[in-house]
């Protein structure tokens, strides 16, 4: 009871944080966003940066919690935010309407799709659903049905949304829902990985031989988890386009799945609020990259290095080579590693000279070796 | 369906069934080996396309077959040398935790590139092919432009280059030794790392020098290139076996051919859609593919 209590005191503190943000009218937090916190362009900024950290738990339910490596996750954000689009654009389906015909449409979709590529593990499975996220993104570019709006995308028009998130003054609103779709999946996620179902699921990930063992039906599970996580995948992509408002190609391709897989590996991977938080800092820092001018980098410089310098994805290509180079385990286990250290030092000093005996290190460590030997596995079966 | 189309298309997808061989083929392999998932595989074949229209751009090299024979061996060894750095200066020291290094080969990627769009730009640079690449000659009746019999030539005697180098050599034993069983091979005090090293360096060569077809075949290149091939290079994996040389062939063509007629008599996209589709198909009917020994 007092572990289940004491788990919850960072997440009371994370949720009390974003919860005052809107009230904080006159904070401002300079460098990192243009306007005072309560602003509404700032209040977008962070919306983003909480769906992002919804999506990147999602994906850590299949690739940390399952061992499930797939290189297509954002089919399913993207689903979310095109289908209601094309019903509501293009078929003049009312807004309720168009999200219930997507989540049932992606429901049909999940288990098809999850029971083809599930026939393959490891880094077939990875190369499988690339693929099948690949095909969508052709699919609405080459728009042979004309209803998918090709590069441009899909602009959805305020009237066609309901009052209370039209218009400047829908942001306000818009953010309280990011902000709970970012907390129920947490403890949604938390719940299940816990759960009995969840044990399963771990399972699979360090010795699926074993599980198949123990009489369960391990493609059941590997399914439930890859529905699970899809259909909360396609829930992030409903809230994203009440935020964006357009459904555009840019998060349907391989690039942006890759990037979700950067996001959950740079926070760290296995544990829900590492991904959280890489998925925060990439949603706030893509947009403030973004926005800012990068023109004065590198001024005076050859042009073969100044071009580069502007572009934002060399920084996220070569912090995650220095990532995995130096903390494979992301940013939670820089964090975890500090304040373990930190905690030794306390009862140290408490207890005198015995510090060398407190416990230091990461101890548990369910991302890194466990998919390691999940993708081993699957290789040399 | 006129029968000189289906001629012209036959050799046009012959053409990319070389590209994607050249690309998936070496992924398939150090996959197979390693267990290494190079994703920067993708960036290799972008550089070396790059380096092939800068040759064709300003090698003052006269004729232009020598200018483009030129091409083709800067690119092979461009893409070479990047391989040698990666696996020596990067992967070595993730050695044994094919994650990370899969995870350390997307960053390269991305940075990689980044780095070709930053310096180039984006927009797609046209190669200066040989005059002779865009006449056209006449086969069996239909007319086939000369660059696709080129792809195709070069793709056929390095395919055969391979198998003759995994069938007779010392280190292409090992490599077929070890993609069938690793441990068994390292147990009997075999040197896997140093065959694996070159294994790499091949494969990323090959990757340079397909940019180059790439570009020629496209008649331009992008430092989007290698991606957006990769996802095909994938497919023709997965469709012929993992780590199976000769699936990957197989399937490259099987892919490619079937590509390049539904893009043509079907609506635009459906020769890309359709491959996704073998591919399901393939996963429901035989999940370990075309010539694969094991599921994968």
């Amino acid at each position: 009871m007092k572990r289940t209590a004491a788990r919850n005191v960072p997440l009371a503190i994370a949720v009390a944080l974003f919860a005052a943000v809107p009230f904080l009218s006159n904070v401002s937090v300079p460098l990192v966003f243009d306007g005072p916190l309560g602003s509404l362009g700032t209040m977008q900024i962070i919306a983003v940066g909480l769906i992002f950290a919804a999506l990147a738990m999602t994906f850590d339910l299949l690739f940390g919690y399952t061992g499930l490596l797939s290189f297509g996750h954002t089919l399913w954000f993207a689903l979310g935010l095109y289908l209601p689009a094309v019903l509501m654009v293009g078929a003049g389906a009312p807004f309720g309407t168009a999200l219930l015909l997507a989540l049932a449409a992606c429901l049909l979709l999940s288990l098809i799709i999850g029971a083809v590529a599930l026939r393959t593990s490891g880094i077939a499975f990875a190369m499988v659903t690339m693929a099948f996220a690949e095909a969508f993104l052709i699919f609405v570019e080459r728009n042979p049905t004309k209803m998918f709006g090709g590069d441009e995308g899909i602009t959805v028009a305020g009237s066609l949304l309901p009052q209370a998130v039209r218009g400047v003054a829908g942001i306000g609103t818009v953010y309280w829902i990011a902000l709970v779709l970012a907390v129920t999946i947490y403890l949604l996620l938390r719940q299940s990985v816990g759960s009995r179902a969840g044990h399963v699921l771990q399972g699979l990930k360090e010795n699926p031989l074993r599980v198949e063992l123990l009489g369960l039906h391990t493609y059941r599970f590997r399914l439930l988890s890859f529905v699970l996580s899809s259909m909360l995948a396609v829930l992030c992509g409903f809230v994203y386009l009440l935020v964006a408002r357009v459904a555009y190609p840019g998060i349907a391709g391989t690039d942006f799945a890759l990037l979700i897989m950067v996001m959950v590996v740079f926070g760290g991977t296995g544990r829900l609020w590492g991904a959280a938080l890489g998925g925060f800092l990439y949603g706030v820092a893509n947009i403030r990259l973004g926005s800012m001018s990068t023109a004065a980098f590198g001024e005076g410089l050859p042009q073969w290095i100044s071009g580069p310098l502007q572009e934002p994805p060399l920084y996220i290509g070569l912090a995650v080579v220095l990532m995995m180079l130096f903390a494979p385990e992301g940013l939670a286990g820089l964090i975890e590693k500090a304040s373990s250290r930190l905690r030794a030092r306390l009862a140290g000093s408490r207890r005198g000279r015995n510090s060398g005996a407190a416990p230091s290190g990461s101890g548990g460590t369910p991302g890194g070796d466990g998919t390691e030997t999940a993708l081993a596995a699957s290789g040399q079966r | 369906m006129a029968m000189n189309d289906v001629i012209s298309l036959l050799i046009s997808g012959l053409g990319l069934a070389g590209i994607y061989f050249l690309l998936a083929s070496g992924l398939s392999l150090i996959y197979g080996l390693m267990r290494v998932l190079n994703l920067a595989h993708g960036a290799i074949f972008a550089v070396g396309g790059f380096v092939g229209w800068a040759a064709l751009e300003y090698l003052p090299v006269e004729p232009d077959w020598l200018r483009f024979t030129a091409a083709l061996v800067l690119a092979t060894l461009a893409g070479a040398m990047l391989g040698i750095l990666i696996e020596k200066g990067l992967l070595a020291r993730l050695y044994g935790r094919p994650y990370a290094q899969m995870l350390l080969t997307l960053g390269l990627a991305f940075a990689m590139t980044a780095f070709l769009g930053g310096w180039l730009g984006h927009d797609p640079l046209t190669l200066k092919q040989p005059a002779w690449f865009d006449e056209v000659t006449v086969i069996a009746g239909s007319r086939v432009v000369n660059s696709r019999l080129v792809i195709v030539g070069i793709a056929l005697i390095l395919f055969l280059a391979t198998v003759v180098f995994l069938r007779r050599s010392k280190h292409g034993l090992i490599i077929r030794a070890g993609v069938n069983n690793r441990s068994m091979v390292m147990a009997l005090g075999i040197n896997v790392s140093k065959s694996f090293t070159l294994l790499f360096v091949i494969g990323s060569g090959l990757a340079g020098l397909g940019g180059v077809l790439a570009g020629v075949f496209f008649g331009s290149v992008t430092p989007e290139l290698g991606t957006q091939q990769l996802i095909f290079a994938f497919i023709v994996i997965i469709v012929g076996g993992l780590g199976s040389l000769e699936g990957t062939a197989l399937a490259a063509l099987v892919v490619a051919v079937l590509q390049q007629f539904v893009n043509y008599y079907g609506p635009p996209g459906a020769g890309d859609l359709v491959t996704v589709l073998l591919l399901a198909v393939m996963l429901l009917v035989r999940p370990r593919g075309l010539l694969g020994k094991v599921a994968a």
